[in-house]
């Protein structure tokens, strides 16, 4: 069944290029994200109950992690065959191709269980998801395409390294191949610590590269200004989410060997850099998909700082996750219907879109809100409980320093998307002929919504695998499989 | 021939590629090293092992055969010109090279290894060979000779792997070979699409987005 979850997406991939009426093949996207999102959830039952030997299987980590990507692609799956139908001049045969591999190969990602295939899935994913940001076929767009492949590739060649010193390190602890993560976990205490540190350096600086942690975001603006909303959305929620997983896995490993305090000032570090370099990027910023671009390297820095700080801001951190997948969803989808409506994304020729596009307006407004703490969004939720673990915790400092940049940030944002929401309308606008329709704006409204309601209520099983999910990064080694399968055998 | 050879040579075609002016001597040269670490497993007597055996032959096909005719291909499609056109000059290239040599010495002494179980210079060549990777793709224009710098940097990690190649799947080395393999397959399409919109593989001309 877990294979399943790979291999649908996959050969629905295979049938939408096989496919010649545009029409049909976009309505494969949604029909292929319901049957994975309800499949994931019924896989998801039994996720306690995984061997610790199985190559393929989702824990808590890899099934939170999963849950929220299926989600955001379900949502973007909806939105996209009437996206895809107001832009009749483009060919989207290798774009809805690329889109169902990107779902089969993150589902890869966070069901494999051994450091090598994960790199295998992640740097794949790269590969699938370079031609979405070139949909527009033209130089700017080619040029986000080349810099992403580029910085991308180097990024993830270091993450292999990096995962090739960590498996040196159990070499030379005498732990053997293969190394799944629970058998690494477990051995973590034999493993040589100069090479287990040098590794979580080198998969941080890989895989941060591709979830855009400062200073190696330099790819991000560019990619997600170049490409359409709903890849934007994707790349901000999905493919920063895989890279997420990805070191959080080598983090756990090296959480369990002891060194967890050495990652975690690492990654404080990294955090705090990414928020306030986009901070400086987001003041004056006058294309408002670079902003988003920005406020997604932010995000990220709060991802970061929230494992590097440990204790409850991990599971926030991971439920922050979600938040940000969420919310991002709907900023860059409304983002895109706007671009769609101005045919330009700068400041000056977009203003007032709250009477042009007043939907995608208000939601858009209505994201930038929860994405910066508005209450009770689920971005709040996180973003609170990491400052208040910071403040508690005895790093009065660094929660000072959260919450100023926070503020900051709500500041450097605020100005471009008041204008852009509420200014008068400018004289050197261009007329379209697009307008909001349900199709491009009820996705929209489902994001915002599940946003809200993950602020005000944590459904109980989701809130356990959290827990587990968080512990499992912390350190905690997995308890001994046969035990867990006794218990539930009737 | 004797593994420590092998990776004499390797060092040697990391000075030569940096200190190359021509796209094609560039290409043979990465090319040559893929070769030259493809043949390194059975030169640490490793070719007893029927599955070493198999993935090293794998990789003297990909690298010495397939990449090389991608590229070809792609500078024949695109008609580049034939210099490399360095932002950083070939004298200063060859000095930063050896520096990085030098620190990947220092480096990889800091590191523990097995005792006796692998080649001694192993670890600093592929640290230097990495080094290499990138001086090639943050001091030269031609989006191709980024790919090679791309090439020469999975050289680098490649030989470091070595270390494991004992212990590491299958799977997991016939995945890295053929994302490698796609990646470069990917890049060339991108090439021939920059050529098509630009006129010239020059990437300068993408430096339009910018804050």
């Amino acid at each position: 069944m877990a294979g399943l979850l790979i291999a649908l997406p996959l050969a629905a991939a295979l049938v939408a290029f096989l496919v010649p009426s545009p029409t049909w093949r976009a309505r494969l996207l949604p029909a292929t994200a319901v049957l994975h999102l309800a499949l994931l959830l019924l896989v998801l039952r039994h996720w306690q109950t995984l061997p610790a030997g199985a190559w393929l299987g989702l824990d808590a980590l890899g099934g939170w992690t999963l849950l929220v990507i299926s989600t955001l692609f379900a949502i973007c799956a909806f939105y996209a065959p009437s996206y895809l139908a107001l832009r009749p001049d483009r060919d989207h045969r290798i774009f809805t191709t690329c889109l169902l591999a990107f779902l089969g190969l993150a589902s890869l990602l966070a069901e494999a269980r051994h450091p090598g295939l994960v790199w295998v899935a992640m740097e794949t994913t790269t590969l699938t998801t370079a031609p979405l940001i070139y949909f527009n076929h033209n130089r700017r767009s080619l040029e986000a395409t080349w810099k992403y492949l580029v910085i991308g590739s180097v990024g993830i060649a270091l993450a292999l390294l990096g995962t090739l010193f960590v498996a040196y390190a159990a070499h030379m602890g005498g732990v053997e191949e293969p190394l799944q993560f629970p058998r690494l976990m477990q051995e973590a205490g034999l493993l040589s610590k100069p090479w287990l540190r040098a590794g979580f350096v080198l998969t941080l600086v890989g895989y941060g590269t591709k979830m855009g942690l400062a200073p190696l975001h330099t790819w991000k603006p560019d990619a997600y200004g170049e490409t359409p909303g709903i890849v934007g959305a994707l790349l901000a929620g999905g493919v920063t989410s895989c890279a997420f997983l990805a070191l959080l896995r080598i983090t756990a490993v090296v959480a369990a060997a002891g060194e967890g305090a050495f990652a975690r000032q690492i990654l404080v570090g990294f955090g705090l850099l990414s928020m306030a370099w986009a901070l400086v990027f987001m003041v004056g910023q006058t294309d408002f998909k670079r902003l988003l671009a920005y406020s997604s390297v932010e995000n990220m820095g709060v991802l970061a700082l929230g494992i590097g700080l440990g204790g409850a801001a991990t599971r926030f951190a991971l439920y922050h996750m979600a938040a940000n997948a969420l919310v991002k969803t709907a900023l860059f989808l409304s983002a895109g219907n706007i671009h769609r409506s101005y045919a330009s994304k700068q400041l000056p020729h977009v203003t007032g879109a709250l009477r042009r596009t007043p939907v995608s307006a208000a939601l858009f407004l209505l994201g930038f809100l929860a994405i910066t703490g508005l209450p009770p969004f689920a971005p709040f939720i996180s973003e609170f409980n990491i400052a208040a673990t910071a403040l508690t915790a005895g790093h009065v400092w660094i929660g000072a320093l959260f919450l100023l940049l926070l503020a900051g940030i709500f500041l450097g944002m605020s100005d471009t998307v008041l204008q852009v929401v509420f200014g008068t309308p400018s004289p050197q606008r261009v007329r379209t002929p697009y307008r909001d329709t349900f199709a491009t704006t009820a996705p929209l409204i489902v994001a915002l919504g599940l946003a809200l309601g993950l602020g005000l209520w944590l459904p109980r099983p989701a809130g356990e695998m959290l827990r587990n999910a968080a512990a499992t990064v912390e350190g905690a080694v997995p308890p001994p499989p046969a035990v867990r399968l006794a218990e539930v055998r009737p | 021939m004797s593994p420590d050879l092998l990776i004499a040579l390797v060092m040697l075609t990391n000075f030569t590629l940096v200190a190359t002016s021509r796209i094609n001597k560039a290409i043979q040269v990465a090319v040559a090293q893929g070769v030259l670490l493809g043949l390194m497993p059975i030169a640490m007597g490793l070719g007893r092992h029927l599955h070493i055996l198999a993935m090293a032959v794998a990789a003297v096909a990909v690298k010495g055969w397939l990449i090389p005719f991608l590229l070809r291909r792609a500078m024949r499609e695109v008609q580049i010109q034939r210099e490399v056109d360095p932002f950083i000059g070939y004298t200063a290239s060859l000095l930063l090279c050896a520096v990085g040599t030098g620190l990947s010495l220092i480096l990889a002494h800091s590191l523990p290894l097995n005792p006796g179980a692998a080649p001694p210079f192993l670890v600093p060549a592929a640290l230097a060979t990495l080094f290499t990777g990138f001086l090639l793709l943050v001091s030269r224009r031609k989006a191709l000779t980024q790919v090679v710098g791309y090439l020469v940097l999975e050289n680098g990690i490649y030989l470091f792997g070595l270390l494991l190649v004992e212990d590491m799947p299958a799977l997991v080395e016939t995945g890295i070979l053929l994302d490698l393999f796609v990646g470069v397959f990917v890049m060339g399409i991108v090439i021939h699409h920059i050529r098509a919109a630009f006129d010239s593989t020059d990437i300068r001309h993408l430096a339009e987005l910018k804050d």
